[in-house]
């Protein structure tokens, strides 16, 4: 229990964190894509005989390879290219799976995810990926904050915005391997966007929605996990779902809403 | 031209098929305003992104401050180039504010690891007040008018402190009374701070009357080149937009028909 309570902190860090990105930067199916990707690599490796680990991070890798230049060039639209990339590895998922000669619990603990279960060695790699997440969005805020604002300012004003996108999409694939044995290839999309989701719904500073997405992230992995516990329900499950409640709380309580008091004034004061 | 700032030498851009830029030569000197004129599809945007590095030549060289543009150079040169685009639509839950919004022209100058310091911030409350911005500088950007983003975008190139101020349409989409404080304020920032300025434009209204030069493009290719004087004339625009001279005549805005 005790890795399982770690393992909810360190990935509700990293995929919260990480999910900022994907919001800030309009592209939610790059989490779908990816997962998916690291979840079709991973039953390779279990087909194979190697560590799935391995075939995860070289799959997410690839999908990062592939969708990177493609939204990045503009020659095919973004949605496209994830939509592409994520029927592809869905697609060699099934494919793998009805090529495996045993058993298929392996296969479907890599879907669903087994929090309950994960070893010292799973922590210990979900904590050196959320460390270096947390420590290079530290490093590199400002870069971060204008790529996600708008890239071609970025560009225009000399940074290097091109590798920041590329870096962006490799530290997603990261945070989705790693997280995939504790959550899950089909519901770390959600760990990793309804965070940061609702933390934009709470806030207009970009360093508040980080910390407040890590907040909600780790949250959702504890509240899930209690849940899961007491009612003895799948955990991946219970912590997604907690995650969607979270979000919609923070619809609902969103400042955002409101009337902006500011133009009101404004406007009334032109009259 | 001795010595020009930008110094563009039959550059040619193409994407796939299709020519953007068709050969085209442009010396421009220090400090100059020039009008970069002509309809849709004339190659203008692709011409200023040649300035900044952003585009990609096919053919051709582009020296800008002295140096000629390559792949390993660019980032360093957009330093001490500002651009300016189109109004763009921003949403509006976007966390970030006007001053943080400022501050990214100073993102390049300052280099990886380094963080805003005092004066940084100071540079940018000063460029604020330049464009008559100061009070909306904590506002949420998305919660501002198109006109008052495209201020904000005119204080975060000078917050680069450029040598060359490059605007792409920076009037579009925008109303008349907007259009005109734009057009007054990039005049009065370009001779306060000795730029050196590319405007781009298809609309003649939005054309600072004030340009010490103007260069008409069609199709890829630079027709003409000259005072405003000598090219906004009746037979010229005819000629750029492929409307009989009269027409020309009874659309063309009455104040340009008065100063010729």
């Amino acid at each position: 229990m005790q890795n399982a309570i770690l393992a909810a902190f360190l990935g509700g860090i990293a995929c919260s964190t990480v999910g900022v990105f994907v919001v800030l930067l309009h592209m939610p199916f790059i989490g779908v894509a990816m997962s998916h990707a690291a979840f079709a690599g991973a039953l390779l490796g279990l087909w194979l005989g190697f560590d799935p680990l391995i075939g995860a991070f070289v799959f997410s890798l690839g999908a990062a390879a592939v969708i990177g230049p493609l939204a990045d060039r503009g020659e095919i639209s973004p949605e496209t290219s994830l939509g592409i990339v994520f029927s592809l590895t869905l697609g060699l998922a099934f494919l793998f799976i009805g090529l495996m000669p045993t058993t298929r619990s392996a296969a479907l603990d890599l879907l669903w995810g087994s929090i309950l279960t994960v070893g010292r060695s799973d922590v210990i790699l979900l904590a050196i990926v959320a460390l270096v997440i947390v420590g290079l969005v530290i490093l590199f805020f400002k870069e971060v904050q204008a790529v996600v604002f708008n890239r071609n300012i970025a560009l225009a004003v000399g940074l290097p915005a091109t590798f920041i996108l590329y870096a962006v999409l490799f530290l997603t694939g990261t945070t989705v391997t790693v997280s995939l044995r504790s959550i899950g290839g089909l519901l770390i999309f959600s760990l990793i966007l309804n965070p940061a989701a609702a933390a934009y719904q709470l806030t207009y500073n970009m360093k508040k929605m980080f910390l407040l997405s890590a907040i909600l992230g780790i949250l959702s992995g504890w509240i899930g996990l209690f849940f899961s516990y007491i009612f003895d329900l799948p955990s991946g499950a219970t912590i997604v779902d907690t995650s969607s409640v979270i979000f919609l709380l923070a619809i609902v309580f969103s400042p955002k809403r409101r009337v902006i008091p500011w133009r009101t004034k404004r406007i009334a004061g032109k009259r | 031209m001795e010595n020009p700032i930008i110094h563009i030498e039959n550059a040619v851009v193409s994407y796939r098929d299709e020519v953007a830029l068709g050969g085209v030569s442009l010396d421009i000197s220090a400090g100059e305003f020039v009008g970069i004129i002509g309809p849709n599809g004339a190659g203008k945007t692709t011409l200023l992104t040649l300035v900044n590095g952003l585009g990609k030549l096919s053919k051709g060289s582009v020296t800008v401050l002295g140096k000629q543009v390559t792949g390993s150079n660019r980032h360093e040169l957009r330093k001490q180039v500002g651009y300016v685009a189109q109004v763009e639509i921003i949403d509006k839950r976007m966390p970030i504010s006007v001053r943080e919004v400022v501050m990214l022209g100073r993102y390049g100058i300052l280099g990886l690891f380094h963080r805003p310091g005092k004066l940084d911030w100071a540079i940018v409350d000063e460029t604020l007040e330049m464009v008559g911005m100061t009070y909306l500088a904590n506002r949420p950007i998305g919660h501002l008018s198109g006109g008052e983003q495209q201020r904000v975008s005119i204080a975060r190139c000078l917050a680069q402190e450029p040598k060359i101020f490059l605007l792409d349409e920076p009037t579009a989409s925008l109303d008349w009374k907007a259009q005109t404080e734009i057009l007054e304020m990039v005049k009065r920032l370009h001779d306060e701070r000795h730029l050196t300025t590319l405007f781009v434009t298809h609309n003649l209204d939005a054309l600072p009357h004030t340009c010490d030069r103007v260069v008409l493009m069609k199709d890829g290719l630079i027709i003409a080149d000259g005072t405003p004087d000598k090219l906004i004339s009746t037979e010229s625009l005819s000629r750029l937009f492929n409307i009989p001279e009269l027409v020309v005549e009874e659309r063309r805005p009455h104040v340009h028909r008065k100063e010729l």
